[in-house]
């Protein structure tokens, strides 16, 4: 497992020579006890508010925003890349009220007004929190290398890099700023003393010295435990996954290009637990008469040409239909695709739950799959992603009549109490909803 | 209180040290460190290097790497399957004579469940056996194609075609000599057809019924009483009185989902206006249908026949009966015969006896109280079983007289259930051509030339008429797994018809006798056809053959110091289904145990054997191993360890059938118990399954018969169950109600327990609250849902020496209580299953909170959470959880870990028999497996919960209770269980609480305030006699005497 934070690995490189600078003057060890831990907080600090705005920002912007807004790309709302140049949002106060309340805020700004006119549309609001807009901000700002939509295959979460970096430059700079100012501490205090003719032993070599041993334990011991446990949660997860697949089945091509409804195939979606990946027949519904392939190149994540005929000419195989002669001539066998989503055993999953009775849109976790050309994973499919969703999705509370038990529920909404009632209020984040 | 009146084991009732030790532990044992040798003490360097090598092997053995997985749909999908949706075919369960209408869930092309076909006429109710019935189409035993012997063993057969030449052959060969179809009960007209076809064919054919046990006494005696040479139906749902001389109707007798559910008809309480019918019970053993009896009395076996004549005497027969010695068979038998006489012809009398002079006199009792034609219905035959005995002997000896040429075995299993089975054997082997049809290489298969191995009634196409016009089709849920053939279609074969196999036989039969392809696919989708009203007839009585009935009768040996009666277990029957792990390790109603048959005796003999004093009673009663006991008639001995169960006949000794199997039989069966067929007699006439005089000896051996009587026991707190009489009830129905007042009325009575009752705060179940009734009335113990429960959640079996070291998984158990004396003890049964509390103790102590409670009211347990600390079971009052010590089902990581513990003997070899790939396509892919070191407990089949939720959303409507049902309330023949949602007042489960059942409804342990979502509906017995909790005398308690009660409920809440 790849999951490591490269932050981690440089500073630990970058810091060590800059000590043997400082090696003989270090003879304070109670002032350079607290200090040292002054020092080790703020690195800490900037660790853990580094790390945790990059990670939450792609979460928050893949859970809330994905489903109508890329980065770069306009999709059912504008990209969202360089917003704060745009209008009003350099003013981030207008930014939160807009997203809180879009439809009170466009009454109040011809910008936003004029977005939604241009978008046919109205924002879905989001009870955001101030900071969790801040992290989304920064993390369409920051520039995602290769492109957004176009994974390679990864097995891990890897948080945002760039800017890791520059906070764990910062962190460095001001690491030897103060152990500079450490040590001319140090000498000025060994002057005066020599000055009022106290006599000092001689100064502790840097690697006897039990404060900086004791400093850079903890350190190792710290960052070696938040390594390993970032590792052990990335295990078993594989966002952005994207196995190469028998034939190579582009959903932009059909469920985007030719919008072929995505239930055309995935039709169980809306009968039960799978989904389901249709049958060979359901393929050649169409592909009896659709043979070659016209549209627009194709290219593999390694940049080669997919031929598309020919991968029609795999699914003919598949199936033991002769082209030409224009009828089934062969016993078919079924494809072997990869599973690309997969849930742990002990998880119960029911698409129909989601997709009929929810009203969700498959996008919202699968994410742009009429934009992709083979599928990769584009939600992490946490127990966190999960929940999240759960506490934030309302649920069709007025219109499905199954929800008329909830008396109190609907009491509270006559009321002016509650507005809508999430999955989590009818008890959706409870344990045996999913596990049993 | 001075004496607790409800009991579930002798150490209980006296209170001894061993049973208060026990009780205090929940787990029995200290942890497991048995592979080592230092006494469990492992030094800390072995500790250290143990922990190092298995994490450095766990680490390389789990990789990082995760594996790729594919995903391969159909290549063309039938339109109606979707995967991952569940779809239902009505078919019939068919074993031998046996008929029930089932539905069967398919999921992704595999029966996983077997339910009961609410439209056929036993209205949704199934059977221990019905529930198990699936796992047996993927038993591994089976035979899997075609074999033919060759030399000692078999070899496989290389087609059908090649063996059907054989055949051919030598049945022209065997021309001249008899053609014999032995077979168990074929209650399919269309088979019966084939066989008819056959015989027409070669006219030297036969077909000789043969049942494993035996009703050809009942049969022969109508033939004679009424010249009807069959079974009639009977009614209990109208009869008042119910009389049975050792028919366990409820058990084992004919079909007990029928009766039971006909016999409940007339015991649910109508609280308004209580009336039960009344049942007598004269027996020599303890049966399940004694259990409910409201009045029982045992009788030596060898005095059946006297207390017939005597009952006959009674009602007005022209006998002299012998006189009766016990004074309370007596008395018994005298307030039978005036209750008998008041009803007016709505009473009924059974008997399990083989014996057609005792049947006989059956009849004749049947005609003096006007039954005939009113519960006793020759309208509507019954054809569960039709075996004559006396044909079966003429077989065995025309095939050792050679005058056999073939024979043709189905369903029938003779060289194991025959009294002499060797002697069959011989015979089979004096037969040139003999085939088995049997689905398993069992005793007699094993002794015949050929195996042509029929499907499994899940995979078979077919039809039964269990009654006279109640018909039921079986239509195929799965592709035969194996290559197997059905029956008839080897017949249509062999008899050159033209059609080509039985499937087109049966479609084009029924298409042109219903009368069109719509016809016959509606007679399919429902699965049954029945009659509008049944048809309800007497017949004619000849009196004649009473004189020398019961001349015959009176003139009976006398039996002897012990008399042996062979009887069925409720769960593995005449051993038909006896490698069914689940039927083997579903506890026995009476008794307790499972895995094993043995020797029932009562208290008062247990002494002669080893079982006098207190301390031994408590070593009996806590640790497995018991006396074997030798026993020895007619040159036949056999050598069984004992069980003690009070209201046995002092003079009666009893063994279980379908034990002692060949080793082929599968691994589940291997090496349980002993084989009792040997001591079947023959009068001459029918085989007789009691022995007069048996000869008893104690021997130095002891053997483990592993029992969960005393697994979960609640430590000294009494009213468990409650019980009074009818009388009782009828003078006071807020008997119980005030009794439960008394106790919570100062806390916020009924309505306000919950809030007033606790310091906690309470909190919100805004849409619902589910919850579950048990109607203690209605329960009679069969252990359909202890079954079916296992089938749904993928409960574990974890067989017999882990029962033994009180391992069972069982999340539903019945409890059963003896209360009164232990002569006649009555019995209680109580289904115990996690109870859902709304301040479960369990949940505060899990340092995981791995087990909490949802909003809808469930106690929910989540697996992948659970570190497996126990101190949940061991807060638990109920003592209804259970822990996964081992890899029960390999869903550890590793493959093949269970086998050095089968090894080793710490697992049986049925672990590996329920891990086999073909067995675990019985797993219900909706209920996680668990794996070693978590706890598990019933979840109100929350599965099942969530997609009656899911459907309603769908739908967009309300939830009703037609929704949602929980495994074991389907499967209740009784319709005992009420499920459903207490927030909703329309609901069946409020309706039961609030007003159906509000003076009976209780919570077990309600005193703690743990507040359960199940509640009981308290017992009520027709009976004059005391029962339940009142004191002697107290029947006619006023005021005062309710004080006293009160006092005494809360005397528990002390401890």
């Amino acid at each position: 497992m790849s999951v490591s934070s490269p932050i981690f690995a440089a500073s630990k490189k970058d810091i060590l020579p800059h000590h043997n600078r400082f090696q003989n003057v270090m003879n304070q060890p109670k002032l350079l006890l607290r200090k040292s831990f002054t020092l080790f907080l703020v690195f800490v600090c900037l660790f853990i508010a580094n790390n945790s705005f990059a990670q939450d920002g792609k979460a928050l912007f893949q859970t809330n925003c994905a489903s109508c807004h890329a980065i770069n790309k306009k999709l059912t709302g504008p990209a969202l890349a360089g917003l704060e140049e745009r209008g009003p949002w350099s003013d981030r106060k207008k930014l939160y009220a807009w997203i809180k309340n879009p439809s009170a805020f466009a009454k109040s700004d011809a910008y936003a007004a004029a977005l939604m006119k241009e978008y046919g549309v109205a924002m879905t609001p989001f009870n955001l929190s101030d900071a969790e807009v801040d992290a989304i901000v920064k993390f369409v700002n920051t520039p995602v290398p290769g492109g957004d939509g176009k994974k390679t295959e990864g097995t891990g979460d890897q948080p945002a890099e760039d800017n890791s970096l520059l906070f764990g430059i910062l962190a460095l700079v001001l690491a030897v700023v103060a152990l500079i100012l450490l040590q001319i501490n140090s000498n000025l205090k060994k002057l005066t003393d020599e000055k009022d003719g106290v006599v000092r032993g001689e100064p502790v070599a840097f690697w006897k010295n039990k404060a900086y041993i004791a400093t850079g334990i903890i350190l190792l011991f710290l960052t070696g435990g938040y390594l390993v446990a970032q590792s052990m949660i990335g295990l078993g997860r594989q966002t952005n996954y994207q196995p190469e697949q028998p034939i190579f089945y582009s959903h932009k091509v059909h469920a985007g290009i030719n919008q072929v409804n995505c239930l055309y195939c995935h039709g169980s979606a809306m009968e039960g637990k799978h989904a389901n990946i249709p049958s060979v027949n359901v393929c050649m519904n169409c592909h009896m008469a659709i043979n070659e392939y016209k549209g627009e190149k194709l290219f593999h994540p390694d940049g080669s040409e997919v031929n598309g005929t020919a991968e029609i000419q795999k699914l003919y195989k598949y199936a033991g239909w002769d082209p030409t002669a224009n009828k089934y001539t062969a016993e078919g066998k079924p494809i072997e695709w990869v599973k690309i989503h997969s849930l742990p055993d002990h998880v119960y999953f029911n698409h129909s739950q989601h997709t009929k009775a929810g009203g969700v849109q498959c996008q919202t976790c699968h994410g742009e799959i009429q934009k992709m050309d083979e599928v990769y994973q584009f939600s992490n499919l946490s127990m966190g992603w999960c929940i999240n969703c759960h506490r934030e999705t309302s649920v069709k509370f007025k219109d499905n009549g199954f929800y008329s038990m909830y008396e109190k529920f609907h009491n509270d909404i006559k009321n002016g109490k509650m507005d809508s009632v999430t999955v989590e209020k009818i008890g959706g984040t409870e344990c045996q909803k999913c596990h049993y | 209180m001075s004496k607790k009146k409800y009991w579930q084991s002798f150490g209980q009732l006296n209170a001894t040290e061993a049973y208060t030790e026990d009780a205090a532990n929940e787990f029995k044992e200290e942890l497991p460190f048995e592979m080592d040798d230092n006494g469990g003490k492992t030094p800390r360097r072995d500790f250290l290097k143990y922990l190092g090598f298995s994490t450095a092997a766990a680490t390389l053995a789990a990789s990082c790497d995760i594996p790729v997985k594919k995903a391969i749909p159909f290549l063309n999908k039938p339109a109606d399957i979707v995967p991952g949706v569940a779809s239902y075919y009505a078919t019939t369960f068919v074993l031998d004579g046996d008929v029930i209408p089932v539905v069967a869930k398919v999921r992704d092309g595999r029966p996983i469940k077997i339910e009961g076909n609410e439209l056929g006429f036993t209205k949704g109710g199934t059977s221990q056996r019905v529930q198990a019935s699936v796992l047996s189409l993927y038993d591994t035993a089976r035979v899997r194609f075609p074999m033919e012997k060759t030399g000692e063993g078999f070899k496989e057969a290389p087609t059908y075609e090649a063996v059907d030449k054989k055949i051919a052959a030598a049945l022209t060969a065997a021309a001249g000599k008899q053609i014999v179809f032995l077979t168990s009960t074929i209650n399919s007209p269309t088979v019966l057809t084939v066989l008819d076809e056959f015989k027409t064919k070669y006219p030297t054919a036969k077909h000789i019924t043969y049942d494993a046990v035996s009703y050809s006494g009942i049969i022969q005696a109508n033939e004679v009483s009424y010249g009807k040479k069959g079974i009639p139906s009977y009614h209990f749902d109208t009869a008042d009185v119910i009389v049975s001389f050792g028919a366990d109707f409820l058990g084992t007798w004919l079909n007990p989902v029928d009766f039971a559910k006909q016999y409940a008809s007339k015991r649910k309480i109508n609280e308004k206006n209580p009336t039960m019918s009344r049942h007598f019970q004269f027996e020599s053993m303890y049966s399940l249908t004694g259990a409910s009896a409201d009045e029982r009395y045992t009788h030596k076996p060898s005095e059946l026949g006297a207390a017939l004549l005597a009952l006959y005497a009674k009602v007005g027969g022209a006998v002299t009966a012998p006189a009766i010695g016990d004074k309370r068979l007596a008395a018994g038998i005298d307030a039978a015969a005036k209750e008998l006489l008041a009803a007016g012809g709505n009473a009924v009398v059974v008997s399990g006896s083989n014996d057609v002079n005792a049947q006989i006199i059956v009849n004749a009792i049947n005609d003096k109280i006007a039954a005939n034609g009113k519960t006793i219905n020759y309208g509507t035959m019954l054809n569960y079983r039709k075996g004559v005995d006396a044909e079966f002997e003429q077989l065995v000896a025309d095939m050792n007289a050679g005058a056999v040429g073939a024979v043709f075995i189905h369903g029938a299993n003779p060289v194991y259930t025959y009294r002499d089975g060797k002697k069959f054997a011989d015979a089979l082997k004096k037969v040139a051509l003999s085939v088995s049809f049997n689905e398993r290489e069992d005793e007699t298969t094993a002794e015949c030339k050929f195996i042509l191995p029929d499907h499994h009634y899940l995979e078979s196409w077919g039809d039964a008429e269990a009654k006279t016009g109640y018909l039921s089709f079986i239509q195929p849920t799965i592709h035969p797994l194996f290559k197997t053939r059905a029956f008839a279609t080897s017949l249509l074969k062999w008899s050159g018809s033209t059609v080509a196999d039985y499937e087109t036989y049966f479609k084009a039969y029924w298409i042109s006798k219903l009368g069109g392809q719509i016809a016959f696919d509606k007679a399919l989708q429902d699965g049954v056809i029945e009659p509008v009203a049944p048809v309800v007839a007497g017949a004619a009585f000849n009196a004649a053959a009473v004189a020398e009935a019961s001349a015959k009768l009176s003139a009976a040996k006398k039996g002897g110091k012990h008399e042996l009666v062979i009887y069925q277990k409720v769960s593995i029957g005449d051993g038909k289904m006896a490698n069914n792990p689940w039927l083997q390790e579903m506890p026995d109603p009476l008794t307790r145990a499972s895995w094993d048959n043995y020797v029932i005796v009562s208290p008062e003999t247990a002494k002669e054997f080893g079982y006098a004093k207190q301390a031994e009673l408590d070593e009996y009663e806590v640790n497995p191993p018991k006396r074997v006991l030798k026993l020895t008639a007619a040159g036949k001995t056999v050598e069984l360890p004992l069980i003690i169960v009070p209201g046995t006949n002092n003079n009666t000794i009893a063994v279980a059938t379908g034990y002692g199997r060949s080793e082929k039989i599968g691994r589940a069966a291997k090496g349980a118990g002993q084989n009792i067929y040997p001591f079947v007699g023959f009068n001459g006439q029918t085989y007789e399954y009691t022995v007069a005089d048996v000869t008893v000896e104690k021997t130095d051996k002891m053997y483990d018969v592993v029992q969960m009587q005393t697994h979960g026991t609640y430590d000294n707190r009494v009213e468990v169950v409650k019980e009074t009489s009818l009388a009782v009830f009828k003078k006071d129905p807020k008997y119980f109600i005030n009794e439960r007042l008394a106790e919570i009325g100062p806390y916020g009575g009924v309505e306000g327990l919950e809030e007033k009752g606790t310091l906690y705060p309470v909190f919100d179940k805004p849409g619902i609250k589910w919850g579950m009734s048990l109607d203690l009335n209605l329960c009679n113990g069969c252990g359909a849902c202890v079954v079916a429960c296992s089938a749904e959640n993928n409960v574990s079996v974890v067989g017999k020496t882990q029962v033994g070291k009180y391992h069972d998984m069982h999340w539903l158990r019945i409890d059963r209580y003896f209360s009164g004396d232990m002569e006649n003890p009555d019995v209680v049964f109580q289904p115990m299953m996690c109870q859902h509390c709304d301040n479960a103790p369990c949940e505060n102590v899990c340092p995981v909170a791995a087990t909490n409670h949802s909003s809808e009211g469930l106690n929910q347990m989540t697996y992948n959470r659970c570190i497996g600390t126990r101190y949940c079971a061991n807060n638990c009052p109920y003592k209804v959880r259970r822990f996964n010590w081992h890899d029960w089902n390999g869903a550890d990581s590793f493959k093949d870990n269970q086998n050095p513990l089968v090894e080793y003997g710490r697992l049986n070899e049925v672990t590996l028999d329920m891990n086999d790939d073909l067995t675990r396509m019985v797993l219900n892919p909706d209920v996680t497996v668990r794996s070693r070191g978590v706890i598990e407990k019933c979840s109100f089949c929350v599965q099942r919960l969530q997609e009656a939720k899911l459907t309603a959303k769908k739908d967009s409507r309300p939830m009703v209770d037609s929704d949602i049902k929980t495994a074991c309330q389907q499967a209740c023949p009784t319709n005992a269980i009420v499920f459903g949602n207490a927030n909703d007042k329309e609901s069946a489960i409020s309706k039961v609480r609030t007003q159906e059942g509000y003076n009976r409804n209780y919570y077990v342990l309600e005193q703690i305030h743990v507040l359960p979502n199940v509640n009981y509906l308290a017992k009520v017995r027709n009976t004059d006699r005391v029962v339940g909790n009142h004191e002697e005398g107290h029947e006619a308690h006023g005021e005062e005497k309710h004080e006293e009660k009160k006092e005494a409920a809360t005397e528990p809440a002390a401890h």
